[in-house]
């Protein structure tokens, strides 16, 4: 029989700490996503510029990043950052940091192919007239091409930030405590894990149903201007 | 004849290891209206392409308003600010409305206060005599208006030449004449111009010059009434021939 009672026994636990960071053990799922989406994206929207600079100096190191992190494990990344970095550095990293990094640098690749996806995207016409009228290309780049391509980048956008939401679940490897963690740790105790998994799976899918539904408004927001 | 403010002196252009334009000398004087035709791939875009720097020429010297473009250093925003540019395919920015179009050059490039800007951008819409779209987005104009916002934003930086590259082939038969008008306005109060079109009526009522290209060269030069009436070379002939017949 599902005993729904664990989880509501469970719950301050599982939200404060697991799910928003807040409490003794740091952690917290959203503590993890926001900044992680966000410095990712940024960094990728330098990766993604950097592909399609004329110098080979820039884009050709670019392409390694994104071809190297795509085509490596996020776990491994994980993994790595967790093991060898303190070891170079001579300095324990706590695990907020570690994880961070990971996704920072991991999503970077992702980010950065959608971004320079996105600005092929935009007509050649769009730079042409843009440079026409006097605009240095940097000028160009800011008011003309970027504001159309992210336009045409949001689905692929916020698909990739609904997949890097999910995927905090597996900073738990390292021991941080997100919103999986803080359920294994209560079901290490409770031993209920049907009802423990599927509680946190609904949260998980809200989240990110919520994403998809914001998303959705933004692109006919877009498409009716 | 007035002051010279495009010269070609034989200039040469490749695309990889294609010539596209050959030894070109042409020089067009200030006032003056020129109109380049000949058949497709012939040069005459990648020509007036040049003129403002969006083609790189790799031999040969051209001069636009006094300064060399093969001269380094020469900065070519700069030029392009006193050299406007209306394309076939209109290239509005499909994010802005027709008034942020007209405005951007003037805020972004001359740092004009918006309200400056505006004022200016209402006035050149009146101009091309859509001033009521002010605030429409591209995507709501007709093709006829379109090609006029762009024309209005190619004004907008107080341009000293204009080119026009095909500025009606995109456009339906219905909305080509609305274009011709402004384009018509603009040479009648004495602007510079380079009109790539095959627009033949335009070319008789306006033109100072006939350029016809064909094969990257500029094959015969001459006034509208002279090329229409009695075209020199056989090519010319043949071109005229096919595209008058209707």
């Amino acid at each position: 029989m599902l005993d729904l009672a664990v989880v509501v026994d469970n719950l301050r636990f599982m939200l404060l700490q697991g799910f928003l960071g807040l409490g003794a053990f740091g952690g917290g799922t959203l503590r993890l996503a926001i900044p992680a989406i966000v410095l990712g994206f940024l960094l990728g929207i330098a990766v993604g510029l950097a592909r399609l600079a004329r110098t080979p100096w820039i884009r050709v190191p670019a392409g390694a990043y994104v071809e190297f992190f795509r085509g490596v494990p996020l776990v491994m990344v994980i993994f790595w950052i967790w093991f060898i970095i303190p070891q170079l550095v001579r300095l324990p990293i706590p695990e907020y940091g570690v994880a961070l990094t990971a996704f920072v640098i991991f999503e970077a690749a992702y980010f950065g192919e959608i971004v320079r996806a996105g600005i092929q995207s935009v007509p050649r016409g769009q730079v042409e007239a843009a440079t026409a009228i006097g605009l240095t290309p940097a000028q160009a780049m800011r008011h003309v091409v970027l504001p159309q391509a992210l336009r045409n980048m949001v689905p692929s956008l916020v698909t990739q930030m609904i997949v890097l939401f999910k995927d905090t679940s597996l900073a738990s490897i390292i021991g941080y405590v997100d919103l999986t963690k803080a359920a294994q740790i209560v079901n290490d105790r409770e031993i209920r894990p049907f009802e423990l998994y599927l509680f946190i799976a609904v949260v998980y899918w809200i989240c990110t149903y919520s994403m998809s539904r914001v998303a959705r408004r933004l692109e006919r927001r877009a498409a009716a201007a | 004849m007035s002051e010279p403010v495009i010269e070609f002196e034989a200039v040469d252009k490749w695309f990889g290891q294609l010539h596209v334009l050959r030894a070109i000398d042409l020089v067009v004087a200030a006032g003056e209206v020129v109109v380049v035709c000949g058949p497709s791939g012939s040069g005459k875009s990648t020509l007036i392409r040049c003129v403002n720097g969006l083609e790189a020429i790799q031999g040969g010297e051209l001069r636009v308003l006094g300064e060399s473009l093969t001269r380094p250093g020469v900065s070519m925003p700069a030029l392009r600010t006193r050299v406007g540019m209306v394309f076939q395919s209109f290239n509005l920015f499909p994010h802005m409305t027709a008034l942020e179009n007209v405005m951007l050059a003037p805020v972004r490039v001359k740092g004009l206060g918006r309200a400056e800007a505006e004022r200016a951008a209402r006035a050149l819409l009146e101009r091309v005599r859509i001033p009521d779209k002010a605030e429409a987005y591209p995507a709501n104009l007709s093709g006829g208006q379109q090609q006029r916002v762009a024309i209005a934003r190619a004004l907008a930086m107080q341009p000293r030449i204009m080119l026009f590259d095909e500025p009606t082939s995109a456009l339906d038969p219905e909305m080509i004449n609305e274009v011709l008008d402004v384009m018509t306005d603009l040479a009648r109060e004495g602007m510079t111009m380079m009109v790539v079109s095959h627009e033949m009526g335009f070319a008789r009522r306006v033109a100072h010059r006939v350029v016809f290209m064909d094969g990257g060269s500029i094959v015969e030069e001459a006034a509208p009434e002279a090329f229409f009436a009695a075209a020199k070379s056989d090519r010319a002939k043949e071109f005229l021939s096919k595209i008058l017949t209707h």
